[in-house]
């Protein structure tokens, strides 16, 4: 083991405090009696009492995780199946342009996905409400369970699909008890990426979404742009927690499952020998 | 039959919620506003030859005519340009001490990167309102330690802009990094010291060059979001920073001038059609190098 040189030492301790102590001052603040958020007036949790009590913002979070759940589902969906097509589909008219459908939206300006999504809503007279933004977090989410899915099939062994239908599954069976198994990992994670993004899109949401329905980005923007706000450092750190909590429970499985497979190759190797 | 459908449901869905809204961006841009609903003239209900006939470019004559557009362009050019500079500074040095930390801490400065990516962009945005300020955290600390007497302006200004690109965009520019570090042999850097060279000739010659198509990756992966970025000038900007994501905003919602929004988002992806081209050509290549 070699031991770390100062420099390398001095560039994380650094690079992560960036990265962290702006996140946990917005979490001390939250605390903090005072209404100025600058000036610290001791310890208190009356802004998440606040926070609690108003219904704009609780009714703000409900549309936005219905929006989230629904969409990513769909997403998932979609972005499998149009991962399917580009990985295992051939050759067929207008490929190209498919592909070029899946990628463009990532690399797509927010302002302007939003703006032409609006435009085609308008112009087909429908009203903008959680239908429209479901449709829009759907269309940008499933390129990106698109992009996560299709690296996944890419390595994948196509024999054992060809084996099970040799033995007589049908192709939608193949899939169902082969391929999806093997797969799964990479669409659970697409499934949380397409989740995370619908919850987390301000400029999308606001350019789709009417006066019957406002997502809690569109509602912590329109607050923060007067400025600073206990309230919105408590429901922050809401956020921050659940976020912390998710990634670092999956990265635990995920290392548990590593060391468990590794475990049982080595078991199989004695077994062996 | 089943494949057909296959193929069918997603190129369906994207053709009509991606490709058509782009046709009718472009349609629209080639539009005059007017005062009707939907604001702009001619519409699909005029017939085929109206829709034909009453397109012009004028739209575009007055975004070249009204020097904010193009001011816009070239601010937003050039933040987006400068701030990736910035970005690679301080996201290389984070990414290489990653690669060479001890293997049984990677999985956790691994997740330690990617957390805050999955926290609200808008919150990550939002934590620097406070600090900035003038009353705020940072100025409070430089005046404490008699750094300044006065409170620095940082908030409300390009600074803050650059400050809150390379803070968000951070994790994008290290991973890719990190990615082309941990594929490295390290073995390559002994030689290189073996045959003479000085440690830091070895990571000038030898480790820069070989971590090129990383650096390249996360270069764009900032560049071309931080181009079209909207929240950050809106937020940390104040009005005297000019984007071209909040100017297309203004326009679409203040002014209610469709046209000539559309306008300004079809120049926007022409502008940025060159480095996605050139970002895609990066990864084929990188793809190509790993099989």
């Amino acid at each position: 083991m070699k031991r770390m040189s100062w420099f390398n030492v001095t560039a994380l301790t650094l690079g992560f405090a960036f990265l962290y102590l702006p996140m946990l001052v917005l979490v001390i603040y939250s605390f903090n009696a005072s209404k100025l958020v600058t000036v610290w007036a001791g310890f208190s949790t009356k802004w998440y009492g606040t926070l609690f009590q108003n219904e704009a913002f609780l009714d703000a979070a409900w549309v936005t995780v219905k929006v989230a759940v629904i969409s990513s589902t769909f997403a998932t969906i979609l972005g499998t199946m149009a991962a399917y097509v580009l990985v295992r589909g051939g050759r067929f008219m207008g490929r190209t342009l498919f592909s070029g459908m899946i990628y463009a939206p990532l690399v797509m300006p927010e302002v302007i996905t939003g703006l032409s999504l609006l435009l085609l809503f308008i112009g087909i007279g429908l009203d903008r409400g959680v239908l429209t933004i479901v449709l829009a977090h759907t269309t940008f989410s499933m390129c990106y369970v698109s992009v996560v899915v299709s690296s996944r099939l890419v390595t994948f062994d196509r024999s054992l699909e060809e084996a099970a239908l040799d033995l007589g599954s049908t192709n939608w069976e193949a899939f169902r008890l082969v391929t999806l198994p093997i797969i799964a990992p990479a669409v659970i994670s697409g499934w949380l990426l397409a989740f995370t993004l619908s919850l987390d899109d301000l400029v999308i949401a606001s350019f789709t979404s009417g006066p019957s329905a406002t997502t809690l980005p569109i509602k912590i923007f329109s607050a923060v742009r007067l400025g600073v706000s206990p309230e919105i450092n408590a429901l922050s750190t809401i956020m921050i927690l659940i976020v912390t909590v998710g990634v670092v429970t999956a990265s635990l499985v995920t290392k548990r499952n590593a060391i468990r497979a590794q475990n049982d190759a080595q078991a199989a190797e004695r077994a062996a020998n | 039959m089943r494949r057909t459908t296959l193929i069918l449901i997603p190129y369906l869905w994207l053709l009509v919620l991606f490709f058509a809204p782009f046709l009718i961006v472009l349609k629209i841009s080639l539009s005059d506003a007017a005062l009707s609903i939907p604001p702009y003239t001619p519409q699909l209900k005029d017939g085929i030859s109206a829709l034909i006939r009453e397109l012009d470019f004028e739209n575009f004559v007055f975004l070249t005519e009204d020097d904010l557009y193009w001011k816009a362009y070239l601010s937003s050019l050039r933040i987006a340009f400068f701030s990736t500079v910035l970005t690679l500074l301080v996201g290389y040095p984070i990414a290489y001490g990653m690669a060479k930390a001890p293997d049984e801490w990677r999985a956790t400065l691994m997740m330690l990167v990617i957390l805050p990516f999955w926290t609200s962009f808008l919150i990550r945005v939002y934590a620097w309102m406070g600090i900035l300020s003038n009353e705020g955290l940072l100025n409070q600390m430089l005046m404490w330690l008699g750094i300044t007497s006065e409170p620095l302006v940082i908030l409300n200004t390009t600074t803050a802009v650059y400050i809150g690109i390379v803070y968000t965009y951070l994790p994008f520019m290290i991973l890719p990094i990190y990615a082309a570090l941990d594929r490295l042999d390290a073995s390559l850097d002994e030689a290189a010291q073996d045959l003479g060279c000085t440690r830091t000739q070895a990571f000038w010659l030898v480790t820069i060059p070989l971590s090129k198509n990383g650096i390249v990756a996360g270069s764009f992966l900032v560049f071309i979001p931080a181009l079209g970025e909207f929240v950050i000038p809106s937020l940390l900007g104040g009005s005297g920073t000019l984007m071209i994501g909040k100017v297309l905003w203004e326009e679409f919602f203040n002014n209610r001038d469709w046209p000539v929004a559309s306008a300004v988002a079809v120049i926007l992806l022409l502008i940025l059609i060159l480095p996605i081209v050139l970002f895609q050509r990066n990864q084929q290549k990188q793809q190509e190098a790993e099989q």
